[in-house]
């Protein structure tokens, strides 16, 4: 099983070693995407977790320990749907292919699970229409 | 065979006339000859719905007592220009708060047409006539008496796509424009763009009325940067950015629908329009015009990491369509940046606006420029 997380994590916990115990303990293959962390502030981190799913289901019970909070990926992006044209800015720098236009009635599709937390169609977007949970 | 205007008008006035959605036309050439096409369909409905930076409508504020001539003057603190008579100013769409750039006129033209209220702060010197210095008062566009919109330059002619050789993101008014030729983005509607779709414009001129975000305008003039000049090909479609339009209609009777204000990253405001133009098929050869496919439009790819943003390749816009282009060998992804899923709404909208009657068709009053050229302008020290 393989899941993307966004972590937030309080300045408590950011001197905590949560990627070795992931790996070294519940044998959870981890793929860091972004991250912006610094000692003693808050930090935040967009992961992938690949393992068995009761490994998995006891490392999101280790997170939540520490106060570790975990947003599936797929509940970090939203488009306001009555902002949102349809223009198709967005797709343009979206590399990762979560944005895309469906080809027949033109419309913004977006596959959340793609999503890598890059920011950068928020910038694109000309109608202020999409948001991303990632820090702050 | 030939029709004129009062016949297709006849036609729409008993209910017979065939109106079809340029997109709708161009797949009933894949089986039908122009003239048949000319026979069969009387008009076709076009649109498009995308950023048009030169943009901007005219406010009569009315006079308050005693009366102010209106000459510093901020609406939701955005500066209007006030350099017209006293209680009449321009908001521009691209004019930006002080206080918040990515806030414009843009978003006060949307925020007029949906019925807001908004802060209008003005000051003038006090006169005879005008003695009163300043003013502060909460507007609504029911309690104003006009609001007219005269946007310089909209509905261009095949503008360019865009591309950035750079090593750094760009962040232009074709949008976020990514590393090393990262992504390819184009502004129109294709096969449904108005001008796309009548290249010489034989039924578009001064007069020609026009879907404007929702309301009856019509073309006031040539657009500015009008340019006849540009290389066509074996459709008459030039290569690149051409005709324009000069567009005025009734800011009150506008949608929101047909109306947003954008603001692209480190450029600026600007205003998406949603503009729709019926295209009569007097004959044979408006016929062949109005059934253009994507495959048969042009477009060039200009860099606008280079001063001048010179073209650096050419395409079509079924290739832009499908989501990847080939620069120099290079795959590269496309994105556009107006809104087909908009423009079709606005082409269905028009038709059954044409078909019911309430949307008639004439001759312009007067033609488009022939022969125009743009010029750029040269800095120089002053004649002797």
């Amino acid at each position: 099983m393989r899941e993307k997380y966004v972590l937030e994590y309080s300045s408590a916990v950011v001197d905590e070693p949560v990627v070795y115990t992931l790996i070294k303990r519940f044998d959870i293959k981890v793929n860091i995407l972004r991250a912006e962390i610094s000692s003693g502030q808050e930090g935040s981190m967009l992961v992938e977790l690949e393992g068995e799913s009761e490994k998995l289901a006891a490392s999101r019970d280790y997170l939540a320990s520490l106060s570790v909070s975990l947003m599936p990926i797929s509940r970090s992006l939203s488009v306001r749907e009555d902002s949102c044209v349809h223009c198709g800015a967005c797709t343009g720098v979206c590399f990762s292919g979560c944005l895309s236009m469906e080809r027949e009635a033109w419309e913004l599709q977006v596959d959340r699970d793609k999503c890598i937390a890059c920011a950068l169609c928020v910038e694109a977007c000309p109608f202020g229409a999409i948001e991303l949970k990632f820090g702050e | 065979m030939a029709k004129s205007y009062e016949e297709i008008n006849a036609r729409i006035a008993r209910g017979e006339a065939v109106v079809l959605t340029a997109d709708e036309v161009s797949r009933m050439a894949a089986e039908a000859s122009p003239a048949e096409i000319a026979r069969k369909v009387d008009v076709v409905t076009t649109a498009t719905f995308g950023a048009m930076c030169s943009s901007g409508c005219f406010i009569n504020f009315g006079h308050t007592s005693p009366p102010l001539r209106m000459e510093s003057i901020t609406l939701n603190g955005v500066p209007l220009f006030g350099g017209v008579a006293a209680v009449d100013a321009y908001i521009g769409a691209t004019e930006v708060s002080p206080d918040d750039p990515s806030y414009g006129g843009a978003h006060l033209i949307e925020a007029l047409v949906r019925g807001d209220e908004l802060l209008l702060k003005a000051r003038g010197k006090g006169t005879d006539c005008y003695p009163r210095r300043e003013i502060e008062t909460w507007i609504r566009k029911d309690l104003v008496n006009e609001i007219t919109m005269v946007s310089p330059r909209n509905a261009y002619q095949n503008y360019a796509a865009a591309t950035n050789t750079t090593d750094k993101v760009l962040h232009t008014y074709m949008g976020s424009l990514l590393p090393r030729k990262g992504n390819v983005n184009y502004s129109t509607s294709g096969q449904l763009s108005p001008l796309l779709n009548d290249p010489y414009l034989r039924t578009i001129g001064v007069g020609t009325r026009v879907f404007l975000a929702g309301a009856q305008g019509f073309v006031s003039w040539r657009g500015t940067q009008f340019n006849t000049e540009k290389p066509r090909n074996d459709r008459g479609i030039p290569e690149s950015n051409a005709a324009t339009l000069m567009l005025t209609g009734d800011v009150k009777q506008m949608s929101a629908d047909y109306l947003r204000a954008a603001y692209y990253e480190k450029y600026g405001v600007t205003l998406y329009i949603g503009i729709g133009i019926p295209i009569p098929v007097l004959d044979e050869d408006m016929a062949a015009a109005v059934s253009v496919r994507d495959r048969d439009i042009p477009a060039l790819i200009c860099d606008y990491g280079t001063e001048g943003h010179p073209a650096i390749a050419r395409t079509n816009y079924e290739a832009l369509r499908s989501g990847f282009v080939e620069i120099a060998g290079k795959k590269t992804r496309t994105a556009p940046l107006s809104s087909l899923k908009k423009a079709r709404e606005i082409a269905q909208a028009l038709k059954a606006q044409v078909a019911s009657g309430v949307f008639p068709l004439a001759a312009p009053v007067q033609a488009l420029p022939e022969r125009s050229a743009v010029s750029s302008l040269p800095v120089r020290e002053r004649s002797r």
